[in-house]
């Protein structure tokens, strides 16, 4: 745990930790809602995204980037409204005619440009670059108080952290109509509470949380942590509050099993060459989720006895 | 131009019409065999299922290549994306069976998991020294570059077989999407036409990996029935109509893939599929934007000019700007807003017909007809004559006409 690890795992997990912090929270409330998917839906138009924002810019820069994928899940979002509304199609269905159109939109697009020259590819976008993130300027632990090596944090460091404080300031204030919202749409609509507002409210939090994380992590992760965690921390208690620090922990904890396992894992098990971490991490979370779908206290439908 | 027309006549070569043939076919089965989950409610299953591809290719990978084999063997690789899809789709089931998590919950739950777990296989097969030139990435998107004939024999004949199925399953899958309730009562095991209709998909999906990849095939399953529904109410002919929609974008697709550089199969046939649907959004009779558009307009028009019949023939001014455009565009009224002869019949005929439902409405009690009453019905469209030879009987004799 010396001067190696701060330079090459610190950085790392802890963008790690965050990423899946300003993701599982705003999928606790979105699996009440039964929205779970979307936050599938909008990792998968991150692509024609961030492709059309190169092509205008003709710059991989990450502020173009950015940009390109939020506009581009507005987009999918809206346009999923449109044909739910218009056709009168569930909303799966919908949902899943527009993400794959985008998603394929994107990858033409992207063969038809001259992409050869920059880092740019779909593979990319689905498992990011969290090994590469490395704090290269630490030379051990004091480090963390010297500026000038502080200065030299990978970017995607300060930014997701920005994000998922925002995200978790921002459940914090709206928590009491967030609530109301996810389990009794009708209550809180005769409340007078602007429901309609508060469903599009969550998902942008959560496209602006994809879309910061998919560029330092990778779709997977996003998708996995939108997901697992709070599926998990579902099974384990009836109360929300409870339940969202359930998916905290257990976010943090398949944000670092993950990494660990997937940089020390082989070498312990003496292969050569370490494993994708952002695969590894949506693995871990699978395998909590499998956990406390066998064991969590609150894993039964209401009236069913736990175990049954 | 003229090299899109010979690849859609099958003249481009052998490899291009071979491609057109199995991707016309795929298409058809992943457009009829995604009906049926698209009726069910169910279609982002299949999202589950294609993602839980991976890890079995990944693994075959490995398994072939511990056996001394090549390791890149189609029959093989899609053999161990088949178990693990199956895996995939049994895990979906027992959360949603076992747990309080909803459908939506454990669909994302099982992809995320499993295309994780798939995405370390893969970095694993980096690593090994036979894994470098192993192509497997190629499954996530499909490419037709190397495709062989025996994989494309594959894939014609797997499609063909997966049509064959959904026509011997039609009728009890039909039913199922369609009222598993009713299903249920009839003695159906609904369980196993569930697990049917996820089978097929399950099919579609392997056999579409090498051409259109993981990602896009959902594409294939979900937009061909959702485009059908524009076309039809009838839950039979939506899954034909969205087989033959599939097989048009395979076709077409393949084509269009084949006529120029950098047009990859994949996305091409799915943005096929997508404008066709955008088509049928917008122009398709009764569901359609264009004829539910149409219809409120009709039925607006309806509306402005039974007021201004009555306004008429109560004789009191009309102001509404489109009331009187449609009462002059039919000549019941003159410039002057004065009713013409025409006008004045049909005003009349109204303001009785009001007159009738407002006494048929006090001694009538059947609710199904009198709630037949919009303001926009003639009444001689519910009631028969003689019935309203006694609304009229009720009439004041003076206003009686």
């Amino acid at each position: 745990m010396g001067a190696e690890f701060v330079q090459f795992s610190l950085t790392p997990i802890l963008i790690g930790i965050f990423a899946a912090v300003a993701c599982a929270l705003p999928g606790n409330f979105l699996i009440l809602r039964r929205q779970a998917l979307i936050g599938d839906a909008i990792s998968h138009v991150v692509l024609p995204g961030i492709v059309v924002a190169f092509l205008i810019t003709g710059v991989v820069t990450t502020g173009p980037m950015l940009l390109g994928a939020a506009g581009a899940a507005l987009v999918a979002v809206v346009l999923i409204e449109v044909v739910r509304r218009v056709g009168k199609i569930e909303p799966g269905a919908a949902m899943g005619v527009v993400f794959t159109s985008m998603f394929a939109g994107g990858v033409l697009l992207l063969e038809q440009s001259d992409t050869s020259s920059v880092h740019l590819d779909v593979e990319h976008a689905l498992m990011g670059n969290l090994e590469q993130l490395i704090w290269l300027r630490a030379d051990g632990w004091g480090s963390l108080l010297d500026p000038v090596a502080l200065a030299h944090l990978p970017e995607e460091l300060p930014r997701m952290a920005l994000i998922a404080a925002i995200i978790g300031l921002l459940t914090m204030i709206f928590w009491r109509p967030l609530k109301l919202a996810s389990f009794d749409e009708g209550f809180a609509r005769a409340m007078g509470l602007p429901v309609n507002l508060i469903g599009l409210g969550l998902v942008t939090a959560a496209a602006a949380a994809a879309v910061a994380a998919f560029d330092a992590v990778g779709s997977i992760i996003v998708i996995a942590m939108f997901i697992c965690p709070p599926a998990a921390a579902r099974l384990m208690t009836n109360r929300l509050g409870i339940q969202v620090a359930w998916s905290l922990l257990f976010a943090v904890l398949s944000a670092i099993l993950g990494y660990v396992l997937a940089g020390y894992g082989p070498i312990w098990i003496g292969a050569a060459s370490s494993v994708s971490a952002a695969g590894m991490v949506a693995a871990v979370s699978g395998a909590i989720l499998g956990l406390t779908c066998l064991f969590g206290p609150a894993r039964g439908r209401v009236g069913v006895a736990a175990g049954g | 131009m003229a090299t899109f027309l010979n690849a859609l006549f099958l003249q481009a070569g052998y490899n291009a019409a071979l491609v057109a043939l199995g991707a016309a076919l795929l298409g058809f089965a992943a457009g009829a065999g995604g009906s049926f989950l698209f009726l069910r409610k169910r279609a982002l299953v299949s999202d589950a299922v294609a993602h839980a591809t991976l890890p079995g290719v990944g693994l075959a990978f490995i398994v072939m290549v511990a056996l001394g084999g090549d390791g890149r063997s189609l029959p093989g690789l899609l053999l161990g994306s088949a178990i693990t899809a199956w895996l995939g789709l049994l895990g979906v089931e027992w959360m949603v069976r076992r747990t309080r998590l909803s459908e939506d919950a454990a669909i994302g739950a099982i992809l995320s998991v499993f295309f994780g777990i798939g995405i370390v296989l893969l970095t694993i097969i980096q690593s090994m020294s036979q894994g470098r030139q192993a192509g497997l990435e190629g499954f996530l998107l499909g490419s037709t570059a190397g495709m062989l004939f025996q994989d494309a024999v594959l894939i014609a004949g797997g499609g063909a077989a997966v049509v064959a199925i959904i026509w011997l399953l039609r009728r009890p899958m039909t039913m199922v999407a369609f009222d598993p309730g009713f299903a249920a009562a009839r003695g159906m095991n609904v369980r196993r036409v569930d697990l049917a209709m996820v089978g097929l998909v399950l099919a579609v999906t392997v056999i579409g990996l090498k051409l259109v990849g993981l990602i896009l095939i959902v594409a294939l399953l979900i937009i061909p029935p959702v485009t059908a529904r524009f076309w039809s109410e009838r839950a039979e002919t939506v899954v034909w109509a969205a087989g033959v929609i599939g097989a048009v974008s395979g076709w077409v697709g393949a084509a269009l893939s084949a006529s120029a550089p950098d047009l990859p199969t994949g996305p091409i046939i799915v943005l096929i599929s997508a404008g066709l649907f955008s088509l049928s959004l917008l122009f398709a009779p009764a569901r359609g934007v264009l004829a539910s558009i149409l219809a409120r307009r009709a039925f607006q028009a309806r509306v402005h000019r039974r007021q201004g019949l009555l306004a008429l023939s109560r004789s009191e001014p009309v102001h509404d700007p489109l009331t009187l455009r449609i009462l002059r565009r039919e000549g019941l009224m003159r410039a002057d807003g004065v009713a013409t002869d025409k006008g004045g019949i049909a005003s009349t005929r109204v303001a009785r017909d009001e007159r009738r439902w407002s006494i048929a409405r006090r001694l009538h009690h059947d609710t199904a007809l009198i709630g037949r009453y919009d303001g926009l019905t003639p009444i001689d469209e519910v009631f028969t004559r003689d019935e309203i030879a006694q609304f009229d009987a009720g009439l004041p004799a003076a206003e009686g006409v």
